[in-house]
């Protein structure tokens, strides 16, 4: 299989990789897929008080293209709302790394890896709010 | 310390045609050649053809201890196992429709085995032990009145594991079975004597064994003779078992390549087996890295290692330099693991995170060395990359993880 160049950029030189501690409650933790799968992604988000994602990391088990969807969304939610970033689709992902068909599960997986933080970061403010 | 990359370690998807193998067949085509058609019988165009034709069929029966006359050409190992499996069971349906295989043949055997099974055959997939290797005990169970054949690989093309191809000989023929090998995997690295065992057809392939990709041959016993019925009709070709005119340069460099490797076939194993050994002693002290399938009962040319933690396809991107597959090249075009390291038992995390390394006449020391390096360090690399290393080293068990299956 031929990788886009792109894909191999980031695959070589992933951006944003590492961890943040997922108990501050300012990060807000996805981790989505299965090893079965062959596919697991873990995104972090640090939000700061008006709602925008200051930083983000992340991790991920799975072929180049996985490792390419997640590094390239690192780059695209920082700086973003929340909203902003929940609003990012699978197929512009799919569409700036130029996946073939067979790949764009790991663009899906992504778009649902920057979800799944969103909603933990929220649902920890939630609580702590109450 | 010169390589050339990248380097080729995938040997046993192919292998390069030997420069003797080459320059033998070029004599075989042009006008100034010998390039008549083996079958015309009226001029010495025809009889040269002929002549190199059942040459090259001495060579290969020679590797195995055969006769010339049980071995008929085909187009490569895929066709001699078809030609084998459907021909034996549309000869002998009356006497019964069972047949014996294993989970962890080639999708040559296995696809053939599902077309018997949808023209109203019974099938049997045995499943391997973890190391590869099926119990004999188990196989004899197996074996029905109805049973007409078993059939089972010698060298096993993603593990390498080797079969105990002469016991299972004895079984199959106290059992007045038919016995059916694919050998595609293990010419000119595991010794073949046909005499001795009681194997009664078996597949082989040139382009495994140095010699060139679309040709191959299938042995046919004698004595007890084997009944086949033709799946190719026509002219009447190799005894009326496989009609279509022999491609005389084709058969002349599997036949070339299969004498080179009567000859080379023993101090060529010593000297890959200490690569090889070189190979796994280099990456075996790395954390969490798993050979797959038996390491004892096995050809020197294959390592097939599971690296923990790290996804295959990411692997062989990073390995750029070495050219690997994981599992075969006829079904790494899917996104599915390994059905060989599913079946023998394997996590479907170890059986995503495989690499088969296969080495073979060209591969050098220097090689080796660079591939242990860059193996090491990519490995590393990925594994820094990977949130499943990172649960590992936390101490945390992933099969305690409820993971969201996509």
């Amino acid at each position: 299989m031929s990788y886009s160049e792109k894909v191999l950029d980031h695959y070589e030189n992933p951006r944003n990789v590492g961890a943040m501690d997922k108990e501050d409650t300012s990060v807000g933790t996805g981790m989505v897929g299965a090893p079965a799968c062959g596919d697991v992604m873990r995104l972090q988000i640090k939000v700061n008080e008006h709602g925008v994602i200051e930083d983000a990391k992340f991790k991920t088990y799975g072929c180049g293209s996985a490792i390419a969807s997640s590094s390239l969304l690192t780059e695209w939610v920082k700086g973003k709302t929340l909203e902003e970033a929940g609003a990012i689709k699978n197929t512009e992902i799919a569409e700036e790394l130029a996946l073939p068909p067979v790949k764009i599960h790991c663009s899906v997986l992504a778009e649902s890896a920057i979800k799944a933080a969103i909603e933990d970061y929220q649902s920890k403010n939630a609580a702590t709010t109450a | 310390m010169n390589v050339n990359l990248p380097i080729y370690m995938d040997y046993s998807a192919t292998t390069p045609v030997d420069p003797r193998v080459a320059e033998k067949m070029m004599h075989y085509l042009t006008l100034q050649g010998v390039f008549g058609n083996p079958a015309s019988r009226s001029h010495k165009f025809g009889w040269e053809a002929e002549h190199a034709v059942e040459e090259a069929r001495e060579h290969i029966a020679a590797l195995v201890n055969a006769d010339p006359k049980e071995i008929v050409w085909t187009s490569g190992a895929t066709e001699s196992d078809n030609l084998a499996i459907k021909g034996v069971a549309h000869f002998y349906q009356a006497q019964g429709k069972h047949i014996i295989t294993c989970k962890t043949e080639h999708k040559a055997v296995l696809d053939t085995c599902r077309q018997l099974e949808r023209e109203g055959f019974e099938v049997t997939y045995l499943d391997p032990q973890p190391n590869g290797l099926i119990d004999l005990k188990e196989l004899e169970a197996n074996i029905r009145k109805d049973t007409i054949l078993v059939s089972l690989m010698h060298v096993n093309n993603e593990i390498g594991v080797v079969a105990d191809i002469a016991a299972i000989g004895e079984i199959t023929r106290a059992h007045k079975v038919l016995f059916h090998v694919d050998a595609a995997q293990s010419t000119g690295k595991v010794a073949i004597d046909l005499e001795k065992m009681k194997v009664d057809l078996m597949s082989f392939s040139a382009h495994k064994t140095y010699g060139p990709k679309g040709v191959g041959a299938l042995y046919v016993r004698r004595k007890p003779r084997v009944r086949l019925e033709a799946q190719m009709h026509g002219g009447g070709h190799e005894r009326g078992m496989r009609s279509g005119t022999l491609a005389t340069h084709q058969c002349v460099g599997m036949g070339e390549a299969f004498r080179i490797a009567r000859e080379e076939m023993l101090s060529e194993g010593e000297r890959i087996k200490a690569l090889r050994d070189k190979l796994w002693n280099g990456i075996k002290d790395m954390e969490e890295v798993y050979v797959n399938g038996d390491l004892e009962h096995r050809v020197p040319h294959n390592l097939n290692v599971s690296f923990n933690f790290v996804e295959g396809e990411s692997l062989i991107m990073a390995l750029k330099d070495i050219a690997v597959s994981s599992g075969s090249a006829c079904t790494s075009a899917s996104l599915e693991p390994s059905y060989v390291l599913r079946a023998l038992g394997r996590d479907d995390e170890l059986a995503h995170s495989s690499i088969r390394f296969s080495i073979g006449r060209f591969t050098t020391e220097a090689d080796i060395d660079y591939a242990i390096d860059l193996i090491r360090h990519k490995v590393g690399k990925l594994r820094e990359l990977s949130p499943l290393w990172d649960m590992f080293k936390d101490g945390i068990d992933l099969k305690s993880i409820q993971w969201s299956a996509h």
